[in-house]
């Protein structure tokens, strides 16, 4: 189901503020859909375009905010979000992932993530590195004075290899890197304990049966 | 061995299985559901050929899209009207223990009728595809919000795939004087630690003032835990919180009760606990709060001015202070009392509970005076048909409508602008909601958060106005 993260190279684009919240990636009015896909056109919905987006708008016909830099021509075809910290905050919608991975971002790299963001990328495929905020800002730096600036990600290896050959070494959690490695279905995993479940379950309800009350 | 913080027990009474590197599955008692989070997660499990692990678990309403406005017969958006109906036909194809639809007498925002009906209890662990799921620690449960995939996942397997946070506790002392409320405690401490001070931790709010608080009151406090950027809010439990639960559908009854009643005032932290990280605040100096900026760390009181961007040490907040005010349209050194509104929403899953809606009404009765000419609009929308029920049974809604506020149904309306309640761009509004990011209550309107009473206060002065000196 999910897409398998091993090795990624690809051109960088710098979102330049902190605390992006999962309103702006993306706004509620896109939350309607009771799809997964086709979310990526309205990312960031407000700040890349200069009218007013509304569900099934074909976006190719709408006025781009020149401004914003994914509407930059250097950073076409991005696939490596670089960012500040905190970022994915606020609320819960699984849309901010899904409409990042539909535009095509395969990574994010920021000082920080929002912890419900953080889940909800990892279940879709989308790497979340967390580097340290003056190597982050060394980045930007790269990124802005370098047309063209491309990162190489190695899961396995754990590594950021820059364009000059030097690598930038990043922490993740195992259990997350081995799904992400190997496209696996966190339910599917889950389900492999599902006599312990029960096991537990049986013994919870008998010590708690105040919590299955049917009114 | 250090004792046991409230976390520690609730992470311990829920844990199927751990891993050695700490991956964890947790147990799930309670499964609160609405339409924006729950179709994928259906559909997934349509899909993968999978069914329920325990369908009596869940919860189901629908909130953020319905229409508040009491004339509508029916939801006009084609969209948001797809979104209700595929939650009406998945609940009825797998089930649920109670659903309260679209015009239910019942019906209204999720984290509002959950403890309401009791279907929420303390000890719970409850989530729901909903960031405000904090709010349920009120009740000392273990509640946070999720992510569709997890919807997906404690639908299968009544678990979720944890790593334990760590414990944090925001101890508040003294009393809170007159005029400020939980509201307003809630804001300096996000004001104080920031919109990312609770990253990776399970806030615990303790000490007189919070022990003080009704259930209403700790509920607004543990709902904005996570816009301190903490997934989890949590109060004690003691017997205001048994309390509350005497008379409720859902709560166990006779020999049941007792049984729960002996566990829930088990629900605290042992005094020789340990918290990785502790936060003091003194009650007493609190001041009722209004947020200036697009995120809810950007706060300040009711005395004092507009910020000038360059106070700010941290570049990073200096250049978010700038961008803010350019976007709130608001100059530095403005007192925030000379701050005019367009509109007024009293309402969400913050403040919509009746004990919110009393304190709006006394403002409204003890000015004896309609809203003013600037304000265009005033919404209330209690939070739930209960809510509703009982506002009118104690004559609320005919304070507000006196003096010109319009009386809603139950939904989460203008909190954040997924149905016909939003602004317009560019213009202001003093909210009882938990958000004042760009756009949330519409694209291009400006948000301040403040308590149910200065919202009140400021739909009648037109501007903002400190509470303490009516």
């Amino acid at each position: 189901m999910m897409q398998p993260f091993t090795v990624h190279e690809g051109i960088v684009a710098p979102l330049d503020r902190a605390n992006v919240d999962t309103d702006a990636i993306i706004p509620k009015q896109f939350l309607k859909s009771v799809r997964r896909s086709g979310f990526g056109p309205y990312l960031f919905d407000e700040w890349r375009y200069l009218d007013r987006g509304e569900p099934g708008m074909d976006c190719s016909q709408r006025p781009k905010n020149p401004d914003f830099v994914l509407n930059q021509p250097r950073y076409a075809g991005a696939t490596i979000l670089l960012a500040r910290e905190n970022f994915g905050c606020g609320s819960s919608r699984e849309h901010a992932p899904w409409a990042l991975v539909d535009y095509g971002f395969r990574a994010i790299i920021a000082p920080s993530f929002a912890d419900i963001f953080y889940n909800n990328s990892f279940k879709n495929g989308l790497l979340l590195i967390t580097l340290p905020a003056e190597t982050v800002d060394q980045l930007f730096a790269e990124c802005a004075a370098t047309p063209g600036y491309r990162l190489k990600i190695d899961l396995a290896q754990q590594t950021v290899t820059k364009p000059d050959g030097s690598s930038l070494r990043f922490a993740i959690d195992p259990f997350r890197k081995e799904c992400l490695l190997n496209g696996w279905d966190e339910i599917g995993l889950t389900l492999r304990y599902a006599s312990e479940i029960r096991a537990f379950e049986a013994r919870y309800r008998e010590r708690y049966p105040f919590y299955f009350v049917k009114g | 061995m250090a004792g046991k913080t409230l976390y520690d027990k609730l992470w311990d009474a829920h844990l199927v299985r751990q891993d050695p590197d700490g991956t964890a599955l947790i147990y799930i008692d309670r499964h609160l559901v609405h339409e924006v989070t729950s179709p994928q997660a259906f559909e997934g499990l349509r899909m993968a050929g999978r069914k329920p692990w325990r369908i009596d678990s869940v919860v189901a309403t629908a909130d953020h899209n319905v229409p508040t406005d009491p004339q509508e017969s029916e939801i006009k958006d084609p969209v948001s009207r797809e979104q209700v109906v595929t939650l009406d036909a998945n609940i009825r194809a797998f089930g649920a223990l109670a659903y309260f639809p679209y015009r239910d007498p019942r019906q209204g925002i999720v984290h509002v009728i959950g403890p309401e009906t009791g279907a929420v209890l303390p000890g719970m662990t409850v989530v729901c595809g909903d960031s405000h799921t904090s709010t349920h620690g009120a009740f000392a449960c273990l509640a946070h919000g999720i992510g569709t995939s997890e919807v997906e996942h404690v639908l299968a397997t009544q678990c979720l795939v944890a790593k334990k946070s760590k414990n944090m506790r925001i101890w508040v002392d003294g009393a809170l004087p007159e005029g400020v409320t939980a509201k307003d405690l809630i804001l300096a401490i996000i004001g104080k630690i920031g919109t990312a001070g609770g990253t990776g931790h399970a806030i615990e709010f303790a000490g007189p003032a919070v022990a003080a608080l009704s259930m209403e009151g700790r509920m607004t406090l543990c709902n904005m835990a996570i816009e301190a950027g903490a997934r989890v809010g949590m109060v004690a439990a003691d017997e205001k919180t048994i309390d509350y639960f005497a008379d409720k559908p859902f709560a166990p009854k006779g020999a049941l009760w007792e049984q729960a009643v002996a566990y829930w005032r088990t629900l605290t932290s042992d005094d020789d606990a340990h918290f990785d990280q502790e936060i003091h605040l003194d009650g007493r100096t609190l001041v009722p709060m209004v947020t200036w900026g697009t995120n809810p760390e950007q706060v300040t009181t009711i005395d004092s001015v507009v910020p000038d961007p360059e106070s700010f040490s941290d570049p990073v907040k200096r250049a978010a202070a700038k961008r803010a005010l350019e976007y709130m349209g608001l100059t530095p050194g403005t007192k925030i009392s000379e701050i005019a509104v367009d509109q007024v929403f009293i309402g969400s899953c913050t403040n919509s509970r009746i004990e919110d809606l009393r304190e709006a009404a006394r403002v409204v009765q003890k000015l004896g005076r309609g809203k003013a000419e600037n304000v265009k609009r005033v919404l209330v929308v209690p939070g739930s048909g209960q809510v509703k029920a009982q506002a009118e049974a104690e004559g609320l809604d005919r304070i507000f409508r006196a003096a010109g506020f319009e009386w809603r149904a139950p939904g989460c309306s203008m909190c954040l602008g997924m149905n016909p309640d939003q602004l317009q761009p560019g213009e202001r509004c003093a909210s009882t909601s938990n958000r004042n990011f760009e756009g949330r209550q519409g694209p291009g309107g400006r948000t301040h958060l403040v308590s149910p009473a200065m919202a009140a206060a400021a739909a009648i002065f037109g501007h903002f106005v400190d509470v303490r000196s009516l």
